[in-house]
């Protein structure tokens, strides 16, 4: 059989072809892009331009009202604060240890099979359904109540799947070399654990937690499920100081406060017949949109500057 | 110099067989280790050298399914390294281990290298200063670093990292230390260092070194082994392995007809 190599003008149409096919596919992602980036952009101005008139400090320190123009947040954002405080430390030290637990110390058996789907079923469960099953166990079995605490270990228990799945993938980025490195000495299990894995998988655990903190910060249905207040005007007790005569608040007594949070307050002026609320509903809406952003923007920055000096 | 002349043994494998699961990768190896001497292992990818080294400190046991089968005599105090009573972490403060790719933590050079020490707890700044910097100097890398000890690791050349790996073992002076093919992630010049600083060691040190370079072998080692196929062909001095080898298939392997 004759072999015969392409011709200079057959070698450059190919090549032409398959740039044309290269540019198209760029086309067609850009066009996709913006489409996305569009509407992102179009409700977050739309939520400016509406809620333009209420944007300003009086906003944020006030409580909520039935006169429209008076009526802010403060209630809410402090309400939201310290719902993901008790969040965060909750699911935060829970998460980390049963990540570190399945990757470090659980043997491979069918035990393990089932716990591994069942925590990647959990993060698949409506949130509603953990506002029953907090109803259930924190309000009513425990006592606790409809308090911050009640809201905070809800929302723990949502995100506690989200952290330990990005707890694990952070662990399992680390070389086996690195875990071969520490044992070689005569390291245990633990020290390994506690001078490598953890802090090497630090910037990834980190970032689980604040995408599931801003996960939570936006979940209505089982807060209101937990019975959460849509309206309340007063902050929850500042430990140590003075909340009737003669009687000071304890350093956790705000745990056990009635809250609301900022989702819930939007939902509240929506649902309002006077047009008027609308506009506090766009700008609050529009600051729950920055305090997410926000801590997004976090989660990228702790990444960049904790993984700068962990190189393999 | 009459370095042959009556070794005392450090180790001795007897009858070992090992198992990845079902998979034998070791057969039926029986050898000395001699003491303050470098016994090189050498044989074809796959004939079981670096499975043979990772017994020596049970780094078998961190993965599921290994079993050893026979024993690894520890001298002098005649203990069996594979025992099942012997925990693997007594095993791997007594026998150090330098690896295929330089592997230093992200951290400081003086904390790769004290880390060691502050797993047996030794938390006192000025013995820490000191082991450190015997260390250092034990892997022939102070005069480079010592001004800069705070440093990260993973600034440092490969052949660096090597060296600070091989103080971070020398740290916690082991009686026997395993290197698993230290120089192959290595150029020529970083490895003319190490093996200098391997002849250098046993001195101190029982040393225990797979190789894939038969040069290396013959440049560094006092014993050498040869496997194929996870049985131990031949065993003998170093000499007389690469001048006149017993087996034949010995000899197809340090000429190059095979491997």
């Amino acid at each position: 059989m004759q072999h015969k190599s392409l011709t200079t003008e057959q070698v450059r149409a190919l090549i032409a072809r398959g740039k044309f096919r290269d540019t198209l596919f760029q086309a067609v992602g850009i066009i996709f892009l913006a489409i996305g980036l569009l509407v992102i952009f179009l409700l977050v101005s739309d939520m400016v331009i509406r809620g333009a008139g209420r944007l300003n400090l009086d906003f944020f320190t006030q409580f909520a009202s039935r006169r429209a123009g008076q009526a802010g947040i403060l209630s809410a954002w402090v309400g939201s604060l310290l719902v993901m405080l008790v969040t965060a430390f909750a699911a935060v030290p829970l998460g980390v240890a049963a990540g570190v637990y399945l990757e470090e110390y659980a043997k491979r058996n069918w035990m393990t099979e089932i716990i591994e789907i069942n925590i990647t079923n959990l993060a698949a469960v409506p949130s509603i359904v953990y506002g029953l099953l907090s109803l259930g166990i924190f309000v009513y079995a425990f006592g606790f109540g409809q308090s911050i605490l009640t809201a905070g270990l809800t929302l723990a228990l949502l995100i506690l799947p989200i952290v330990i799945v990005s707890t694990r993938e952070a662990i399992r980025a680390i070389p086996a070399m690195i875990r071969e490195g520490s044992m070689a000495v005569g390291a245990t299990r633990w020290q390994t654990c506690r001078y490598h894995i953890i802090p090497y998988a630090m910037p990834g655990i980190l970032t689980g937690v604040i995408i599931g903190l801003a996960r939570a910060i936006g979940e209505t249905a089982p807060i209101i499920t937990i019975g959460a207040l849509t309206f309340i005007a007063f902050l929850p007790p500042v430990p140590f100081t003075e909340v009737s005569p003669g009687v000071s608040a304890g350093l956790f007594d705000w745990l056990m406060s009635p809250f609301t949070v900022m989702p819930i307050q939007i939902f509240n002026w929506t649902s309002r017949p006077d047009p008027a609320f609308e506009v506090n509903a766009a700008a609050a809406g529009f600051v729950l949109m920055v305090m997410v952003l926000s801590m997004n923007g976090i989660a990228i920055w702790l990444r960049y500057k904790m993984r700068k000096n962990i190189k393999w | 110099m009459q370095i042959h002349d009556n070794p005392t043994l450090k180790a001795e494998a007897r009858n070992l067989n090992f198992y990845y699961g079902e998979a034998k990768a070791l057969k039926n190896i029986n050898m000395p280790i001699y003491d303050k001497k470098v016994t090189a292992l050498i044989g074809p990818s796959g004939c079981g050298k670096s499975t043979y080294l990772r017994s020596f400190n049970r780094m078998h046991d961190l993965y599921p399914g290994n079993r050893y089968e026979g024993e690894i005599r520890f001298f002098p105090d005649n203990t069996n390294l594979l025992s099942p009573d012997v925990d693997p972490i007594e095993v791997r403060m007594r026998v150090g281990m330098v690896f295929q790719k330089p592997n230093p933590f992200p951290k400081s050079i003086y904390e790769n290298v004290a880390y060691g020490l502050r797993v047996r707890g030794e938390n006192n700044k000025r013995v820490l200063d000191d082991k450190v910097e015997q260390a250092l100097k034990g892997g022939a890398l102070w005069e480079e670093v010592k001004d800069r000890l705070n440093d990260l690791a993973s600034n440092l050349s490969g052949g660096q990292q090597q060296r600070l790996c091989i103080a971070r073992a020398l740290a916690t002076d082991p009686e026997l230390l395993l290197f698993d093919e230290p120089t192959s992630a290595l150029d020529p010049i970083a490895t003319g260092a190490i093996e200098e600083l391997v002849h250098e060691l046993k001195k101190r040190v029982t040393i225990l070194i797979v190789t894939h370079n038969m040069q290396q072998a013959a440049r560094v080692s006092d014993y050498t082994a040869y496997m194929y196929l996870g049985e131990m062909i031949e065993f003998g001095k170093t000499d007389e392995i690469f001048i006149k080898p017993n087996d034949k298939r010995t000899e197809d392997y340090i000429t190059g007809r095979m491997g």
